[in-house]
């Protein structure tokens, strides 16, 4: 099998595959957490509740986090079976992965809010998160790629999140593991305090 | 701030609501609800009930004022004032997949509460619910869910009760069960702020009784002295020989003929025109000088309901710029929701401008 950076394919496509599935059951758990207690009302439970907004934060990021980083242990296991990965950076793997899973589980809450219909759930994840993920070199290094196409990803985040995901299994990387540890720990913030924001003020929860 | 020993549980002050597209939902409200009361709210559809309770329940957000309960303010102290408020919303929201004991646990959890299965069961028991609490809540009938509804509210054991129209859509049997659990409630110290369709139950249960109309609180007054003061008094006499007129010597007094002249019908109380007080010996008085013969009478007082009716109407016919105005029917009607019509209610009355075209209704959606 084709060797990329000196690592086999199949092991080299691992941490792609993991963050692929990681990103999509991220989002899609935490808006749907948020999106289905506003459609059916019982949200008003919660607005009615003496929580905060940390609370109701860590609540349903927490939940949807949680299933996303189970997730991601079983498909580990399960791509053992297959392939002989090994995994350099145990300890940044498994923070890689809490901090992955945690700020698009926020993303998919602030998506939850935002939407106000089952198809405007659906918009994002479809229209930008999955195109985004497909082309941030989940399947190949973006080293393969032409001129331009290889600047032009770097303002994908995603190859951000792959690329340290994959620096985590192999010590090698597309862009610098500072970079891309930056880069998570800045879109985590600006989730935590967009959320802050539409909590407090109650937008598309309160009337 | 008022203090915990304050007499008034809850203290609204300038409290109102407009949306972003202008429209005003509550005009800034000032009120004072007492501890331990029943207190009744009333108001035709859209009128701002459900805003006002929303919005002390921190499920909307208001745009002017606040609200004290039990001398915490509501925004900056929201754990306190939340804690202490139970609400049980208009429309049936309900965790579908759900068992009725868990969905009440959770309630109990979100409050901060231990768990304590011995008060969800006596709550559960209390609401008839006892023997459905492995049920999944979607496997409910519509008044079953509406028990949920009030078990929830009831879990984590508040000082103030929110009763959103809980007895919208349920049977007979249902309605009598809840307002048993209500009636205890309240003996047991639970403040209690209802609204409802049913305006013989506010007459029957309310030891106060508001008026929202428009957004507006036209009213606040003890249901006692409201029926004494707006409420009117019939007096019907059945005389021997059928009338053509009112006899002359009955003329300055509110008499009117009943059908086919066989019957004289005096309405009073609730303010003469000209000032007078009238009463039944009176009335009884004037009928015996006149020397007419009658074999039967009856009197009859009105009820909340008309004097529901009779405010809304009044203020209407300020607004619309007229006096008397002529409404096409004042008028108890079918309810037209299958699930009102099953319950027997027919208290549903409707009101139709003929001027402006505004339709008023003391119940529905």
């Amino acid at each position: 099998m084709v060797a990329i950076d000196g690592v086999a394919y199949g092991a080299f496509i691992i941490p792609g595959l993991l963050m692929l599935s990681i990103l999509n059951e991220s989002i899609g758990n935490a808006s749907f957490g948020i999106y289905f207690p506003k459609w059916s009302g019982t949200v008003y439970e919660i607005l009615s509740a003496p929580i905060s907004w940390p609370e109701m934060l860590f609540g349903y990021v927490g939940a949807a986090a949680t299933k996303s980083f189970l997730l991601a242990l079983l498909i580990l296991a399960t791509a053992r079976l297959f392939v002989p990965y090994q995994i350099e950076h145990p300890i940044w793997m498994l923070v890689f992965l809490i901090l992955t899973a945690t700020s698009f589980c926020l993303f998919g809450f602030l998506i939850g809010i935002w939407a106000d219909s089952w198809e405007k759930l659906q918009t994002i994840p479809m229209l930008v998160i999955t195109p985004l993920t497909f082309l941030g070199g989940a399947f190949y290094s973006i080293d393969m790629l032409p001129s331009p196409w290889q600047e032009f990803s770097l303002f994908n985040p995603v190859v951000y999140l792959i690329s340290a995901m994959r620096w985590s299994f192999y010590g090698s990387s597309d862009v610098p593991v500072q970079a891309s540890a930056a880069a998570i720990v800045g879109f985590l913030l600006a989730c935590i305090l967009t959320a802050r924001w539409m909590i407090l003020s109650g937008y598309r929860l309160k009337r | 701030m008022s203090q915990p020993s304050s007499p008034n549980i809850i203290e609204i002050r300038g409290l109102g609501k407009t949306y972003a597209n202008g429209f005003t939902a509550l005009k800034p409200i000032d009120l004072d609800i007492r501890r331990g009361e029943l207190f009744a709210l009333l108001g035709p559809n859209g009128a701002g009930k459900s805003t006002l309770i929303n919005i002390i329940c921190g499920v909307v957000n208001g745009s002017t004022g606040n609200v004290l309960i039990d001398g915490f303010d509501h925004v900056m102290a929201f754990r306190e004032t939340r804690r202490r408020v139970g609400l049980v919303p208009q429309e049936l929201h309900t965790d579908a997949f759900e068992t009725v004991q868990a969905t009440l646990r959770f309630s109990r959890g979100l409050f901060g509460l231990p768990a304590n299965p011995a008060h969800i069961e006596r709550v559960l028991r209390d609401l008839s619910l006892w023997d459905k609490r492995d049920d999944r809540i979607m496997t409910l009938s519509g008044g079953m869910k509406r028990r949920v509804l009030i078990a929830k509210a009831l879990a984590h054991e508040p000082a103030v009760l929110f009763l959103d129209e809980p007895t919208a859509g349920v049977d007979v049997e249902l309605r009598h069960d809840m307002w048993q659990v209500v009636h205890r409630l309240r003996e047991s110290g639970v403040t209690i702020i209802l609204t409802t369709h049913y305006l013989e139950e506010a007459e029957q249960m309310a030891d106060r009784v508001g008026v929202i109309l428009k957004g507006e609180l036209i009213l606040v007054e003890d249901k006692r002295t409201l029926m004494k003061r707006l409420g009117q008094r019939q007096l019907i006499l059945h005389v021997d020989q059928p009338l053509d007129a009112v006899p002359e010597s009955l003329a300055g007094l509110p008499f009117e003929l009943g059908e086919h002249g066989r019957s004289l019908i005096c309405t009073f109380g609730g303010g003469e025109p000209d000032g007078q007080t009238l009463d039944i010996p009176t009335l009884m008085t004037r009928v015996q000088d006149a020397g007419l013969r009658y074999h039967d009478l009856n009197t009859r007082e009105s009820s909340l309901e008309e004097i529901f009716v009779n405010l809304v109407r009044r203020k209407h016919e300020l607004a619309c710029g007229r006096r008397n105005l002529s409404f096409r029917n004042v008028a108890l009607v079918p309810n037209t929701r299958p699930e009102y019509r099953v319950a027997g209610v027919v208290d549903f009355a409707v009101l139709h401008c003929l001027r402006c075209r505004d339709r008023f209704a003391n119940g529905g959606h």
